[in-house]
């Protein structure tokens, strides 16, 4: 049933208040004809008794008290779907912006989704060879999997999605497309993930949704719904691999606090909302394989980590939720390594099923391990040497820091377009392991060893 | 007579209802067309408040809330083991049978499946009197569990009808009791019982015997008491879960109820694989014959999230009524605080520490104190341990959660960043963990294992605290002006840590071992220490002595040796003892 109203009772922040409504339901969409004619649209968020909260996705700039008609839509927020928005561009809000017209549906569905019965989903084995060493050989990303990017400002998180994207396409020959929902970033980064996706040929398999920083920010709240409805849309039913950038999740977190600070609502650490990590977890499970289904939905969501905090309530809600992380550091960005992958924060969960034999290779767990423990050590081999000078070190100290080195130029750094194999990562492990002294290798059996270690060291 | 209540206001899980009800508190009401569940939260004059366990999205103010006049229940009968549960136990594989791969809204579909037959053996006959919590029927739940049926607590009589030996379905009649006020009460499989109250038990016993778990940090360092309680802090990326994943599988309690509370759905789905694959090591039957899972994915609705806890408890209670020794893991406590506090922020009430509600700490602890060894009212000895994670927000332990669940558990088992960083899994950190049940334990160890275990496990804990006595100087100048007496120490430790502390739960033999492998294991590392420190008395080089290489073959026989072959343990001792006769 749709119904008219003539005049509002209250206007605060991005809220207004309606009166004597009746039957309105919880998450309804309305839509608000202003007096100069123009049109925004809305969504009810309280209901108590007949009054109705709305708020209003373009903010509530030139809205008159007198002179507003309401329409109740009678509906939650949907969007059209068909296979055919894979190439399209779309707002915020899912509104076609590339004047190709709208989108004919095949469906409509609900943007808040539903989650997944655990019992239907499938647990995610297969391995995504994105041909970054850091990535595929120490957090290695699995298809159905949410992965985020933890940065910082100014940090090349943008680079490493768009190397991920081109290199992870370019690697599969089954169905494949982009899902890459821009939250509150400015205009040129925006161009730039364009530009890219188009130099690598992959234009033609990009959904986009855009809210940028100067777009309304309580947009930004329905925008990665509306992208990961597309996406389970491509993925469950269109049997796609889908592969979703979320990209900037902080901005989208600030996003739901001015909300929630404008519903006057109790404020949580850091005057986000008690419900973040809820309402995190409503974006970052929409992840997965489900039954029946030959498609997956893998998320890459980018957050930039205020001050570099990762105690910061955004990256550790989100490392809760996520199955692990990939974390960027500045310390070795400003040394010239790309992609700054901080190993031994990172971290993929769901990569002990997804590698070694049958997946990868054999020796990946058993290198992947050590790499991590003689890195650990390398650590604390310089922070000793920060204390006493490194002519003080004992020579395995020595060889440590030189190894330390070694790794992050020769393996972590990489180029931008540098595309490695799963072999030539493993193998790069092995020959920087090859100068420690073979005792210290604690975390490999013997006959991996015999194969693999080419250190003349005892 | 019962008036009819329309809903007025609705704000996220929280419904309202304008006006006085005949509503009681915490009574289960039906809310909306589509008979989504909810429970009364608070009553006034003028207003009663629901929180709705399902999502609230497209309900209308002048719905219908229908009461049931019972509070929020779970359905206890055969059927419940090797099942998935949602929080307020909806059956999760039933309702994707019925609506497909997402949770579809107002789903009933009984909790245990009443169609199917029971073999059942009638324990009463007609004439005899029976007390509340007595076993009045039998059948094989599981190839390994006997479903004991037991008089409801509140029931006592006369039997006035017994059924015969037979198959039954769980809502048959199979006997009828007469009960003193002269009502008659008809006993079926199953029986109902509301989750926020504790069923009752004769007695408290203490506490006597540990709950082996097979990992060696737990069993040995820390180890947990069947009826105790344990708490797991860590950080994301910690392992709080592959360690309660390893709890579930290896504990030797009788029966596991895992809650996945607020947690990832793939973790959950994982669980429900590896379990219906992996082997119990005892019986030899698939773990899932004695586990039940309750799965409250964290985007599943928030208010479910906080009744899974006692969804959980209350279903582990029943078969420690039978006389099991249950085990519940709760992962992660956290999120089923961080859900009272979302409703009680949205009922506007006054917040204390980081916004969790005042009554945070007694919830925790009348959630803990449902742990314990009992007698239970059928007089055999049954008992629960409470295994619950927290995820302290940045991983500060000083948060309350984490204090206040620390007030409660005696049983701490700190995960640790900087050993998780280095992969040195579990990362049970020794220095911050403790457990107090040791003292209570030592009878046991001494009884089943040998009289030296904990003096073993004590000489152990020494060469740990003295490591990192000793790490705090090397920080400062490095370890090569360490006399030699101290760089074996560091030796000897690095062997603890790495050969027996660190446990791969991947590798096939590490992922369990045997109580009397740890022992085995302590006493070759504390004989290598015993001898070695000899030889460096004797101005022997420590230089020297590593490069016999026999500290590294000793981190590795946890690998080497078979959990079955404790014997060839002997063969390390002898090595040893050539080792270092070669040396002089």
């Amino acid at each position: 049933m749709i119904t008219e109203h003539i005049g509002l009772d209250e206007i605060s922040g991005s809220l207004v208040v309606l009166d004597d409504v009746e039957d309105a339901f919880y998450e309804e969409m309305v839509q608000l004809q202003l007096e100069d004619g123009s049109v925004r649209d809305g969504r009810i968020v309280m209901i108590e008794g007949k009054k109705a909260v709305v708020q209003v996705f373009e903010g509530t700039k030139n809205i008159s008290m007198s002179n507003t008609r309401t329409v109740l839509k009678g509906k939650p927020m949907e969007l059209s779907l068909s296979p055919e928005i894979i190439g399209r561009v779309f707002d915020g809000l899912g509104r076609p912006k590339d004047g190709l017209g709208e989108v004919y549906p095949v469906c409509r569905k609900d943007i808040n989704g539903t989650a997944i019965n655990p019992v239907s989903r499938v647990y995610p084995k297969n391995y995504i060879r994105t041909g970054i060493s850091s990535i595929d050989a120490l957090a290695t990303l699995i298809r159905g999997q949410k992965l985020p990017i933890f940065s910082g400002s100014g940090m090349k998180h943008n680079e490493l999605a768009v190397q991920i994207v081109k290199q992870a396409s370019v690697a599969d020959n089954e169905e494949f497309a982009i899902v890459f929902a821009a939250m509150g970033v400015k205009n040129d980064v925006a161009d730039y993930f364009r530009r890219s996706f188009e130099e690598a040929n992959v234009m033609n398999r990009v959904t986009m949704f855009l809210n940028l920083s100067n777009d309304p920010i309580i947009e930004r709240i329905i925008t990665p719904r509306c992208a990961l409805t597309a996406a389970e849309y491509l993925a469950f039913e269109c049997n796609m691999n889908i592969l979703v950038i979320l990209t900037d999740m902080t901005s989208y977190c600030e996003a739901l606090r001015e909300f929630s600070s404008s519903k006057g609502e109790i404020p949580g650490r850091k005057g986000f909302p008690g419900y973040l990590y809820s309402d995190l977890a409503s974006i970052y499970e929409r992840a997965g394989i489900v039954h029946g289904s030959k498609g997956s939905v893998t998320q890459i969501p980018i957050l930039t980590m205020p001050n570099d905090d990762i105690t910061h309530p955004i990256p550790d809600l989100t490392g809760f939720i996520t199955e692990g992380q990939i974390v960027l550091d500045r310390t070795l960005e400003t040394t010239g390594i790309y992609p700054s992958v901080s190993i031994l924060l990172s971290l993929s969960r769901l990569m002990k099923d997804g590698i070694g034999k049958g997946f990868t290779r054999d020796d990946h767990k058993a290198l992947s391990d050590q790499l991590f423990a003689s890195y650990a050590l390398v650590q604390d081999a310089r922070s000793l040497a920060s204390v006493i000078g490194e002519d003080e070190l004992s020579d395995n100290d020595k060889t440590l820091l030189k190894f330390g080195k070694e790794f992050e130029n020769k393996f972590l750094n990489q180029g931008e377009n540098e595309n490695r194999t799963i072999d030539r990562t493993l193998d790069l492990g092995w020959e920087l392991l090859s100068m420690l002294p073979r005792n210290s290798l604690d975390r490999v059996s013997d006959d991996i060893l015999d194969k693999h270690y080419k250190g003349g060291g005892s | 007579m019962s008036q009819t209540n329309y809903i007025y206001g609705i704000n996220g899980p929280v419904v309202t209802i304008k006006g006085k009800t005949d509503l009681k508190m915490m009574e289960m009401v039906y809310v909306g067309r589509d008979s989504l569940v909810g429970e009364v939260i608070r009553i006034n004059n003028d207003c009663t408040t629901i929180q709705v366990y399902e999502d609230t999205v497209g309900l209308h103010p002048g719905e219908e809330v229908i009461s049931t006049s019972y509070p929020m229940s779970v359905t206890l009968g055969p059927g419940l083991l090797g099942n998935i549960y949602d929080g307020i136990q909806k059956p999760l594989t039933a309702i994707a049978e019925e609506a497909g791969v997402f949770l579809t809204k107002g789903v009933s579909t009984p909790a245990i499946e009443i169609n199917r037959e029971w073999d059942t053996e009638i324990l009463i006959k007609q004439g005899d009197t029976v007390t509340g919590g007595q076993i009045f029927a039998l059948c094989d739940e599981t190839p390994i569990i006997k479903h004991k049926a037991l008089v409801p607590p509140d029931c006592s009589g006369e039997v006035i009808f017994a059924a015969e030996k037979g198959k039954y379905k769980v809502n048959d009649c199979i006997a009828k009791i007469k009960t003193e006020n002269g009502s008659v009460r008809e006993l079926s499989l199953c029986q109902k019982w509301p989750i926020r109250t504790p069923r009752p038990a004769k007695d408290r016993l203490p506490i006597t015997k540990p709950l082996i778990t097979g990992q060696r940090v737990i069993d040995t360092m820390f180890p947990i008491a069947k009826g105790g309680a344990a708490a797991i802090p860590g950080g994301f990326g910690t392992g709080k879960t592959v360690t309660q994943h390893q709890l579930a599988k290896f504990a030797d309690a009788d029966i596991i109820v895992y809650v996945g509370c607020g947690e990832r759905g793939n973790e959950m789905t994982q669980a429900l694989n590896e379990f219906s694959e992996l082997k119990d090591p005892s019986t030899g039957r698939p773990l899932l014959e004695r586990t039940i899972l309750i799965a409250n994915t964290s985007n599943m609705p928030v208010a479910a999230r906080e009744a899974s806890i006692y969804t959980g408890i209350t279903l582990a209670e029943y078969y420690r009524d039978m006389g099991y020794n249950t085990a519940l893991m709760a992962d992660s406590t956290s999120r089923w605080a961080e859900a009272l506090r979302e409703i009680s922020g949205r009922l506007e009430e006054m917040p204390a520490d980081e916004g969790y509600p005042a009554y945070l700490p007694s919830r925790l602890s009348e959630f803990y104190e449902r742990a314990g060894y009992f007698e239970t009212l059928c007089g055999q000895k049954g008992s629960i341990t409470l295994i619950g994670a927290v995820s302290p927000q940045g991983a500060d332990f000083s948060e309350p959660v984490t204090q206040n669940t620390k007030r409660f558990t005696r049983c701490f088992w700190a995960l640790d960043k900087s050993l998780a960083y280095a992969r040195h899994y579990p990362a049970i950190n020794w220095n911050d963990s403790y457990s107090e049940y040791i003292s209570l334990l030592e009878p046991w160890y001494r009884e089943n294992v040998s009289p030296d275990f904990l003096k073993y496990r004590n000489e152990i804990a020494g060469i740990l605290a003295e490591e990192t006595k000793l790490m705090e100087i090397v920080k400062l100048i490095g370890s090569e002006i360490l006399p030699d007496d101290q760089k074996l120490t560091l030796e000897i430790a690095r062997v603890i840590r790495i050969g027996f502390l660190q446990q791969n739960a991947m590798h096939e033999t590490d992922t369990y071992t045997p109580i009397i492998k740890h022992f085995r294991m302590m006493e070759v590392i504390l004989y290598l220490n015993k001898t070695a420190k000899k030889a460096v008395a004797k101005q022997i080089p420590i230089s020297k002595i590593l490069a016999t290489g026999i500290f590294d073959k000793l981190v590795k026989m946890k690998y080497d040796i078979p959990n079955d072959k404790p014997e060839l343990f002997d063969g390390y001792i002898d090595e040893i003892t050539k080792v270092f006769e070669n040396l002089t």
